[in-house]
């Protein structure tokens, strides 16, 4: 049975090894073939005829396309899907590139001129004006060239983008199935030691009744077979009791120096704040940039909570939640702000003491960290939560973990100069990263 | 080998080995801590102990059980476009308070000026600044401002005010009464272009300029000689031989800033060039100057008239010219061989006199002539707009007032009754005005006089322009928004002429558009050059040169002379002077400059009596600790008690007094600190003196005061060869001539191991150490100190103060000699008087030489108090840096006592939010905070800091240089006090950078990964014990004779 067992649990284990390195190799090949097709396209794109409709292909007009692109629409549309505004993929085929421009320049003109299909749009979408940007013909021309790329080119999808990271991925997702597997082991342990505990009761029994068949036993063999199990007597033993106040001590212990060590630590910390504002709707649903409203987290040491005037570059024209026929009481309270010339003020989620000095442009533009890195999935949530302890131990593990790329000239040199010493990837604790003064000052 | 080295000496309590000097001397802290002590008053004592401790506990363990309190994010409702909240924004601007003038780059955070730095691009300032200067950035947030117009004492409306104004104005103009504008010198000429109009159209008023410093003597006599009344442009850079009488041009003398840099480009030296210039200062009081001097002369001040004249004759008898009659002045030190030397350099020497006396300056005028100084190192031509004052016009105003003549009088961010000698006649005469105006920002002892106190901005919140000198024009531009309801005086001035354009910066716009525009042709559209200009600063242009007609003698000088100087006045003589910190006390409320240890007598927030060695023994008057005597002084008819300090190096029979102290009305930092000194200035010889050569009496009084001193708080117990001098003919002979090397005897094993590395049969100490030594891979931050380009003025010890949020104790914790500053500089009295001859080195102290010595944590690479921290608070870095982490330390002050150079500080007390430290205002009020580096911690009491190296500059330099994905490049990233340094003394860089300065100047060669300084000069301090500091020091060289040696 034994056998049994450990052959189960060692079948299983293979199972749980060949699962891991399946999927691995799957999501790795996955990634690769999404970067094949993307190679094919691009050299079809670029071999394809010359334009008939206007519009570039010229990749330095379609990267200053990108860049408006970027500014002035991508907070409302999509090129393939439907955000705030219609969908942009193949626009430039549905209609007309002069009504389209003037369109662009300035929406509500060609609205009140009466125009059917915009009168129309207009209508569709709740009659949400689109603001007008001060685009020239050119800009116009660049950003359509780009809308008219996405099209063409689509980028990898969210599926494909997670295959691509699979490569990296697989990583630490075999470290968490690794830990799965130990888990499987130990249950599998306890199995076998209950049932080693089943045959060995099993034994006594059978002996037991083997011996009280036999005749002529001794006094003491007699009291062997007599013992009955007396629990009122092991409870009060004094093996039992001291077993038991140590566990109890041990457990106590463990719990008060958990609660201290979590003394000041907001974690999962979410207070309301005065304008129910909901990072799903914005940074999910219609997948608004995070550097669009928080425009220090490349530049500066706080990533900056956005000022009312960057709500109203949207909400002058949004004033109602989507689906809903009344004006939203949370988007008027933008508008009181305005107008009472009074700032909003947001409850501090994230507290870092004084004594601490972060800065998020070392974090987001030079070490390349995502934001979900730190504030975990903040697309996802309606109120912001502190995703992370944000206690020194958390800063350090990953720094002591983080690798550094060797494709910023302030690293270069160092990564080099690494390599000639260790074979390991040179990591942030290895330049100085768990030093006191590169954070207490 | 040993017996001959100089001796050091940081005041006299350590000559004279004084019981009070020796109890502190080998101690890191003064007081015993009251711990553990049985308090024989209160038996009972262990039992409240352990209830307090109970306490503590209970409160401790409630604190931690309580949620944290809401913060609250509050972003700007409209971001301003070019302003990144946590990214330092910087404007080039202008200081120009009270006649003093330098061109600034103002560091702003989140719209708050934080730090004031030098504009380099400037032609006069030259990128340095003063401790003035860095200081005047917390002057913005005094809680003490007015907040708005005042109208007899009340509050009012600008309108009101405005119409009101306007209506006496013209009924004054109309009865033909008299108006006047009094200011002191106006360096804008915008300004000064309104205050033309505003006398056009006011026609019965006059404009009134009057220095606290008086230079109208340099004018005078530039008159006199060369037909034109200026001051002109003096070159230092240019100049081989300096001598000085009693001007203070390192100090508070003009241009100090611009010339320190000047001055020290002629003291550099290395192996390649070994030549500097020679510098002779004859003066009465030790000045700043003087201990930078290679031959300093004590003299009193009614001989020095006589003196330079005597220098006049000997020059004049080589130029084959006549001499003059005057009386000899006996035997003079050094006089002939700096006459020989002077002719010998001439066209590039250069000669000064300090004093106002219109005779004194034309003797120098006529030395400098006839050593052909005028077109090299003295220029005529492009004139210092500076110190403009008029003292007779300012004579005749008071005069005018008294006499209730005048009609209306707007003081324009003057202060007159207190920094002018009349003060009291102006404040008992300003009631018999029917208009007076004043236009200060604080209620100051004139202002609080005044029918109307109208309210400029602070310099930091106006527009403005400047032109120190012609053709070289600076702005000043706004770097935050007003702080109050308060309005630019231009501004006013236009309203009360009702102008059409009454907003300045409109007009100051226009002005340059018309005037300084059209001078030059690289920029066609005015928006563009105007850009340009305010990004720059500053804007030079041909303002054509002014051509001073030549020298022309005057009759009668020698006979002025002979009047007003004296070979011999038994009587003492009094000297009025202005302290490097406080000058003449318009910043008096500043508790920066108020704690900033005097660069000469290391005393903080008072003024004294100076008075020379011979006259405190004659009179057997001498400190005891802290205690001080105390005197009464009098002069010109007025008597006040003082505090008596005694100055080695001060002329026999002469004291000295600071000004700028004994303020009524400034505030709370400064009121009542100290003794007035204005109203003793004398004028009985014709011209306002800051010297009282008759008349004065001192009597000492059983009496003391105390005073608080730094100098003897932070010694190295006793070491030598802290400072490695050499004299600059030992120099040029020997490139190493000073160093001592820290040889040690080693045991036989240890020798024998070293091999060749022996001199004398001894180990160099570096050579030797039980620790692996670290590896620098990315970055080695170094700094070099120069010692001979170091003046001593304290710019650094402010601007480290500004950037590292370094706190004010008040004078009682200095007392307890717990000053806070981060670097301070030692100030050593050194003579070559064989140490075993108490009696020689008494005497030695009356003309010491002087040594100043910039000392911050030294960053050594086997430092002793990171060995010492129970709690690894204290930390070494892989670029080179010891680490202070104030959030670990728990107090335990072990690495204080573990420092040998004791540049460690302790929080004794929470410094900040602290009504019993409300002089520390930067950290007191709201207002004060809005100057704290927001980049840098305030750190809480029981917790020990020291300078970090500017770490957090470190820090921010590097992530600029990575978010563009490059190295850092030389320069980019400087520390607080060098990037202050007027002199260019301290140079920091990566030492790992080949192309760094540091590395060029120090000539650092890579062994094997070992770093090797081939510059001869470097040392770093107490070399013999190993610690391998990252902060070097060269040696310092004075262009003295050997020959004069103990002179």
């Amino acid at each position: 049975m034994l056998e049994d067992i450990s052959c189960l649990l060692s079948r299983r284990g293979h199972k749980v090894l060949a699962f891991i390195l399946f999927s691995g190799l799957f999501l790795s090949f996955s990634g690769i073939s999404v970067y094949a097709q993307e190679a094919v396209d691009s050299t079809s794109t670029v071999s394809a005829a010359a334009p008939d409709d206007g519009l570039s292909i010229d990749p330095d007009i379609i990267g200053a396309g990108e860049t408006l692109f970027n500014n002035y629409c991508k907070v409302c549309h999509a090129v393939d899907k439907q955000v705030i505004g219609p969908a942009l993929a193949g626009v430039y085929e549905r209609l007309d590139l002069p009504w389209l421009i003037t369109f662009i320049q300035n929406s509500q003109k060609v609205i009140e001129s009466g125009d059917a299909y915009a009168v129309q749009l207009y209508e569709q979408y709740n009659k949400t004006q689109m603001p007008s940007h001060d685009l020239s013909d050119d800009e116009v021309l660049a950003i359509l060239s780009y809308v008219k790329d996405q099209t063409l080119n689509p980028p990898a999808t969210a599926m494909d983008m997670a295959g691509a990271a699979g490569e990296a991925g697989a990583a630490p997702s075999g470290l968490s199935i690794s830990s799965g597997f130990l888990i499987a082991a130990m249950v599998g342990l306890i199995i076998v030691l209950v049932l080693i505990l089943i045959v060995l009761v099993m034994l006594v029994q059978t002996l037991t009744r083997f011996m009280k068949q036999k005749k002529g036993l001794d006094e003491s063999e007699l009291e062997v077979i007599e013992q009955r199990f007396n629990l009122a007597k092991l409870v009060r033993s004094p093996a039992f009791v001291g077993f038991v106040s140590f566990i109890f001590v041990a457990i106590m212990m463990k719990s008060v120096i958990d609660g201290l060590y979590s003394v000041g630590i907001q974690q999962d910390y979410s207070p309301t704040q005065p304008i129910a504002y909901s990072h799903k709707v914005h940074a999910g649903d219609y997948q608004i940039e995070c550097e669009y409203c928080h425009t220090g987290v490349a530049t500066s040491r706080q990533a900056n909570i956005p000022s009312a005037s960057v709500c109203m570059n949207c909400h002058s024209a949004i004033v109602k939640v989507t689906g809903a026929d009344e004006p939203s009481e949370e988007i008027q309270k933008i508008y009181d702000a305005i107008e009472n010339n009074r700032p909003i003020e947001w409850i501090r989620v994230h507290n870092l003491p004084d004594l601490a000095y972060f800065n998020h442009a070392q974090h987001y533009k030079v070490g390349n960290i995502e934001c979900q890195d730190c504030h975990g999935p903040i697309e996802t949530m309606e109120v912001v939560r502190q995703h992370s302890t944000l206690t020194m131990g958390w800063c350090i593990d990953c720094h002591r973990e983080t690798i550094i790329q060797a494709d910023n000239g302030y690293y270069d040199q160092l990564v080099e100069l690494h390599k000639t010493v260790s074979k390991e990837d040179m990591v942030v604790a290895d330049i100085g990263g768990l030093e006191c003064s590169k954070c207490h000052y | 080998m040993e017996e001959n080295i100089k001796r050091y000496w940081n005041g006299l309590e350590q000559l004279k080995n004084d019981p009070e000097y020796v109890k502190y001397a080998d101690k890191e802290f003064p007081q015993e801590l009251p711990v553990g002590k049985e308090d024989s008053a209160s038996p009972s004592s262990s039992r409240r102990d352990f209830l307090k401790m109970m306490g503590f506990s209970v409160a401790a363990a409630s604190l931690a059980a309580c949620e944290a309190p809401v913060r609250k994010a509050i972003p700007y409702l409209n971001k301003p476009v070019n302003l990144e909240p946590g990214v330092p924004n910087y404007y080039a601007s202008t200081y120009s308070v009270g006649g003093d003038y330098c061109s600034i780059v103002v560091k702003t955070r989140e719209g708050r000026p934080i730090k004031i730095q030098g504009n380099k691009l400037s032609h006069f300032s030259k990128g340095g600044t003063s401790a003035q200067v860095e200081a005047s950035v917390l002057s913005l947030y005094d809680k003490e401002r007015i907040t708005g117009p005042i109208l007899d004492g009340e509050k009012a409306e600008w309108e009101v005010v405005d119409a009101e104004i306007i209506k006496e104005l013209k009924t004054i103009a109309d009865q033909n009464g008299q108006i006047r504008i009094v200011s002191h010198s106006v360096l804008s000429p915008t300004t000064q272009d309104i205050i033309d109009k505003f006398l056009e159209k006011y026609p019965s008023s006059k404009h009134i300029v009057y220095d606290t410093d008086s230079m109208h003597g340099m004018r005078v006599a530039n008159k006199n000689n060369f037909g034109l009344s200026l001051i002109p442009a003096y070159n230092f850079n240019k100049a081989d031989v300096i001598i000085s009488f009693d001007a203070d041009f390192l100090g508070n003398w003009l241009n100090a800033v611009g010339y320190s840099r000047d001055y020290a480009k002629t003291r550099k030296v290395n192996k390649e060039h070994r030549k500097m210039s020679r510098h002779y200062q004859y003066e009465s009081l030790m000045s700043l100057t003087g201990s930078n001097a290679d031959y300093r002369i004590p003299v009193k001040p009614s001989k020095q008239g006589i003196i330079i004249a005597k220098l006049y004759n000997l020059i004049a008898s080589k130029a084959g010219q006549n001499t003059l009659n005057v009386a000899d002045p006996g035997e003079v030190k050094f006089l002939t061989k700096a006459a020989d030397q002077l002719w010998s350099s001439r066209g590039k020497s250069l000669v000064v006199a300090g004093s106002n006396d219109p005779d004194v300056q034309m003797l120098v005028n006529g030395i400098n002539a006839m050593l052909g100084n005028y077109g090299s190192t003295i220029d005529l031509s492009n004139p210092v707009n500076l110190k403009q004052g008029n003292d007779e016009a300012m004579d005749a105003f008071v005069k005018e007032l008294t006499e209730g003549k005048i009609g209306g009088v707007i003081f324009y961010n003057a202060n007159p009754v207190y920094n002018h000698p009349k003060g009291s006649e102006i404040a008992d005469s300003i009631s018999k005005t029917s208009l007076s105006i004043s236009t200060s920002g604080v209620k100051d002892e004139t202002a609080s006089l005044v029918k109307y106190i109208l309210p400029d901005h602070h310099y930091l919140e106006s527009w403005n322009d400047a032109e120190p000198v012609p053709g070289q024009l600076s702005l000043a531009q706004p770097s935050i928004t007003p702080l109050f309801d308060t309005r630019q005086v231009q501004k006013s001035l236009l309203t009360w002429m009702e102008e059409e354009i009454t907003d300045y910066y409109q007009y100051l716009n226009n002005t340059w558009e018309r005037k300084y525009f059209p001078t030059q042709q690289k920029i066609s559209e005015f928006q563009t050059f105007w850009d340009q200009s305010l990004h720059d600063g500053v804007y030079d242009y041909d303002a054509g040169t002014i051509s001073a007609g030549d020298y022309l003698p005057v009759e009668g000088v020698a006979q002025g002379i002979g009047r007003k100087y004296s070979a011999s006045n038994d009587g003492l003589e009094l000297v009025l002077y202005t302290k490097i910190g406080i000058g003449n006390g318009t910043q008096a409320n500043n508790p920066w400059l108020q704690e900033m240890p005097d660069p000469i007598t290391k005393t903080t927030w008072d003024n004294y009596l100076t008075v020379p060695q011979a006259l405190a023994r004659e009179l057997g008057i001498g400190a005891d600790g802290n205690e001080f005597p105390v005197a009464t002084l009098s002069a010109r008819g007025m008597t006040m008690k003082v505090p008596v300090l005694i100055q080695p190096g001060q002329a026999r029979g002469t004291l000295g007094l600071a000004l700028g102290y004994g303020r009524k009305n400034a505030g709370i930092v400064a009121n009542n600190l100290g003794i007035d000194a204005y109203p003793l200035m004398d004028n009985s010889r014709g011209f306002w003196s800051n010297v009282i050569l008759e008349g004065v009496n001192m009597e000492p009084l059983s009496e003391t005061y105390r005073i608080a001193q730094t100098q003897t708080h932070h010694t190295y117990m006793g070491r030598t060869n802290v400072i490695q001098e050499a004299y600059l003919e030992e120099y040029q002979a020997d490139p190493a001539a000073g160093r001592h090397y820290a040889n040690i005897a080693a045991s036989m094993d240890l020798d024998r191991k070293m091999g060749d590395g022996k001199v004398d049969g001894k180990i160099d100490a570096k050579k030797i150490t039980l620790w692996k030594g670290h590896d620098y891979n990315n970055h080695h931050w170094g700094l070099m100190v120069d010692m001979n380009s170091c003046i001593g003025c304290s710019a650094c010890t402010i601007s480290c103060q500004v950037e590292n949020n370094v706190p004010v104790v008040g004078k009682e914790e200095v007392l307890n000699r717990r000053d806070m500053h981060w670097i301070r500089i030692d100030r050593y009295y050194s003579s070559d008087a064989p140490v075993n001859d108490p009696v020689g080195l008494e005497e030695a102290a009356e003309n010491p030489e002087i040594t100043h010595q910039p000392m911050m944590c030294q960053h050594c690479n086997n430092a002793p108090c990171e060995t010492v921290c129970p709690v690894a608070a204290t930390t070494h870095s892989t670029e080179g840096l010891n680490q202070m982490t104030y959030n670990r330390c728990v107090g335990t002050r072990y690495c204080a006592n573990n420092c040998p150079y004791k540049v460690r500080r302790f929080n004794w007390f929470k410094y900040h939010d602290n009504d019993q430290f409300s002089m520390n205002t930067s950290m007191h009020n709201d207002l004060g905070k809005m100057v704290l580096n927001p980049d840098v911690v305030v750190r809480s009491r029981g917790v020990m800091e020291k300078c970090s190296f500017c770490v957090q500059r470190i820090q921010y330099g590097k992530l600029e240089a990575k978010l563009e994905g490059r190295r850092p490049g030389d320069g980019e990233i400087n520390v607080a006090c060098a990037e202050s340094c007027p002199s260019e003394a301290l140079v920091f860089g990566d030492l790992n950078d080949p192309e760094s300065r540091i590395n060029k100047m120090m000539k650092v060669k890579d062994d094997n990964g070992n770093k090797v300084i081939q510059e001869d000069r470097i040392y770093t301090v107490l070399e013999e014990i190993g610690v391998r500091p990252n902060v070097f020091y060269t040696t310092k060289i004075r262009n003295k004779d050997l020959e004069d040696k103990n002179a």
